[in-house]
C-alpha cells in the first residue's frame, strides 16, 4: 500500500503539492508513481526562473526502463529545481515526500483558485480506482 | 506524469507454467509478445547486480523449442539457416543462427542444438513463435522432417559468476558432474532434462529445459539456495550490457544481418551452400552494407532510449535501436543502426537536445568487468 500523507495536496497524474511557509510550492511525484516507475536512474528539473503553465511537462524521471514527463501542478515561476537529484535519483524512490522533491514554484495570481488539486482522501480514491 | 502499464490480475495473454509463482513472489507482470511475463520482482537494478555478482534465475519459458527429426534434416537446416550447421560435429554442441527471408531479411534468430544425425533442437523467440513454425514447416515437409514443439517442457536460465555451482545442487552428483564438465555453447541431457552451458547475460551459467512439472519446485530451491528471481528487465539491461542483439528491436525482416552487428553469424563459405537469403546477402557482402550497427556510450548525462535520433557529424543520421541505462556501468549505453562510414563521435537527439555519445565496440560487460574506457565521466 502506498503512503499518502494528509497534509498535501495531489494531482490526479500523481503529482504531489506542499505550501512551504513562503509561499512557494514544493512539487514532487507520489510514493506510487515512484512504485510504478522503479529504480530511476536519471532526474532532469527545470532551472530558477522559468515560468510553467498548469499541466505543462516541466520535468523529467527516468528508471531503466522508460522516461515519463512530470506535470506542472499549477502555474508559476520555477524558483528551485532540486540540486541533489542530478547525482542522486534514486532519493526520489527512497524519499518521495521528503529529500526527493523535484522543484519549488511560486504560483502565479490565481494560479491556485484554478489548479486541479485534489485532497490526499479524493487521491487515494484515484490509486484505488486505478487497482494500485 | 503518465505512469507505465502494469497487469494487475486477469490473464490478458499466454502464461507460462510458473505464473503462478512470480504472482506469488510478487513480480510486476508485463505483455512480452503476447506472454505475461514477471518484469521485475523487487527491485531491477538489484536483479541486475545479483546476476553480475552471484546468481540469478529466469523464466524463460516463453521461448519457443522446437525439435526437428529426420534423416536429412541436417540439410534442412542448412537451407533455412544463415551460419552453417556443418560446424555442428559434436553431440550437444550448440550454433547461433539467423533465420532469413529471401531478400536477407532477419525472420528471427535461434540457438540450435545437434543432438543427433537425426535429431536437432532449435530455440526460437516468443513473439515470433507461429511464423517460425510456419516458415520451418514449409520447408520440413519437403525434407521428410518431423517438426514438434515442445510445449511439454519448461526453461529456466540461471546465471552468474555462482549460477553453475548453484544450479548443479538441483541434481544427483552424478549428474552435478556432468553437468560442470559442459564446455561453453554446449548442453546434454541430465537425470532426465537438457541442460545447456548458454546464456543471455555475458555471465556463465545454465540454460536447462525440464518438464514443466518440475519448474516450480526447482524454482523455489533455487531461491532457498540464495539464487535471485529475475524479470524481464533485468535481462534486457544484462543482454544489452553483454552486446547481444534482441529480435523486433535490432534486427527484423526489413534489416539484414550485415546491418545488424550480426554478419559474423553468415557463412558464406562453402560458396556451394544454398541457404535462403544467400543471393541477397552476397550481393551486400560484395558491396559493402551501407549501414552498421554500432555501441554507443552517451558521455553527457540522460538515458539513451530506442528509436531516438542519432546525428552524425559532417552529414547522416542514423538511430537507436535498443538503449538503456547501464547498471553495471552507470551510465548509459545503447546500440544505433548509423551510416558505414559514420566516426567515433556521435550526438543523439534526447527531447530536442543534442547529447554527445561516443562509439565503443560491444560487449561493453563481460563476467562482470567493463569492456570498455570510463575515462570521461558524464559532465
Amino acid at each position: 500500500m502506498s503512503k499518502v500523507p494528509a497534509d498535501l495536496k495531489y494531482t490526479k497524474s500523481h503529482e504531489w503539492v506542499r505550501t512551504r511557509a513562503d509561499g512557494t510550492m514544493e512539487v514532487g511525484i507520489t510514493d506510487h508513481a515512484q512504485h510504478a516507475l522503479g529504480d530511476l536512474v536519471f532526474v532532469e528539473v527545470p532551472e530558477a526562473g522559468r515560468v510553467v503553465k498548469a499541466g505543462e511537462p516541466c520535468a523529467v524521471v527516468e528508471s531503466v526502463k522508460a522516461a515519463s514527463d512530470v506535470y506542472a501542478p499549477l502555474a508559476g515561476e520555477v524558483t528551485a529545481g532540486n540540486p541533489k537529484l542530478s547525482g542522486e535519483p534514486e532519493t526520489v524512490n527512497t524519499d518521495p515526500y521528503g529529500e526527493g522533491w523535484l522543484m519549488r514554484l511560486r504560483p502565479a495570481p490565481g494560479a491556485l483558485t484554478g489548479a486541479a488539486l485534489v485532497s490526499a482522501a479524493d487521491y487515494q480514491k484515484v490509486l484505488e480506482a486505478e487497482g494500485g | 506524469m503518465r505512469l507505465p502499464l502494469f497487469l494487475f490480475g486477469g490473464s490478458l495473454g499466454r502464461q507460462t507454467p510458473l505464473f503462478k509463482l512470480h504472482q506469488e513472489l510478487g513480480a510486476r507482470i508485463v505483455d512480452f509478445g503476447g506472454w505475461d511475463m514477471p518484469v521485475q520482482y523487487s527491485s531491477q537494478i538489484g536483479e541486475h547486480h545479483a546476476v553480475r555478482r552471484a546468481a540469478g534465475v529466469f523464466d524463460v519459458s516463453h521461448m519457443c523449442v522446437v525439435d526437428l527429426r529426420g534423416a536429412r534434416v541436417r540439410g534442412l537446416l542448412q537451407q533455412l539457416l544463415a551460419n552453417d550447421v556443418a560446424k555442428l560435429r559434436t553431440p550437444g554442441k550448440a550454433l547461433y543462427s539467423c533465420m532469413l527471408n529471401e531478400r536477407g531479411g532477419v525472420i528471427d534468430d535461434t540457438i540450435v542444438y545437434y543432438l543427433s544425425d537425426s535429431w536437432f533442437r532449435a530455440v526460437v523467440n516468443a513473439g515470433t513463435r507461429d511464423k517460425d513454425l510456419a516458415w520451418i514447416r514449409r520447408y520440413a515437409q519437403a525434407s521428410g522432417v518431423e517438426v514438434t514443439e515442445r510445449t511439454d517442457l519448461a526453461m529456466l536460465a540461471i546465471q552468474g559468476p555462482e549460477g553453475r555451482a548453484k544450479a548443479v545442487q538441483l541434481l544427483t552428483p552424478a549428474g552435478a558432474g556432468a553437468a560442470l564438465a559442459l564446455p561453453t555453447f554446449v548442453g546434454r541431457e541430465v537425470g532426465g532434462w537438457f541442460v545447456a552451458r548458454t546464456g543471455y547475460t555475458g555471465e556463465d551459467g545454465f540454460e536447462i529445459m525440464m518438464p514443466v512439472g518440475d519448474a516450480m519446485p526447482a524454482w523455489r530451491k533455487l531461491n532457498s539456495l540464495g539464487v535471485a528471481s529475475c524479470g524481464l528487465g533485468a535481462r534486457d539491461t544484462l543482454r544489452l550490457e553483454a552486446g547481444m542483439n534482441l529480435y523486433g528491436n535490432d534486427m527484423d525482416e526489413s534489416t539484414q544481418p550485415y546491418e545488424s552487428g550480426l554478419g559474423w553469424t553468415v557463412a558464406l563459405e562453402p560458396p556451394d551452400r544454398q541457404f535462403i537469403g544467400r543471393e541477397a546477402l552476397a550481393a551486400i557482402a560484395r558491396a559493402g552494407s551501407p549501414r552498421k550497427l554500432v555501441g554507443l556510450l552517451l558521455e553527457d548525462r540522460g538515458v539513451l532510449r530506442t528509436h531516438q535520433r542519432v546525428v552524425i557529424p559532417g552529414g547522416g543520421e542514423g538511430e537507436i535501436t535498443s538503449g538503456t541505462f547501464s547498471p553495471t556501468l552507470e551510465r548509459s549505453i545503447a546500440f544505433a543502426r548509423v551510416p558505414a562510414g559514420s566516426g567515433d563521435a556521435v550526438q543523439v537527439d534526447i527531447r530536442g537536445k543534442l547529447l554527445n555519445a561516443r562509439v565503443v565496440k560491444p560487449p561493453f560487460v563481460r563476467f562482470g568487468q567493463s569492456l570498455i574506457g570510463l575515462s570521461k565521466g558524464p559532465s
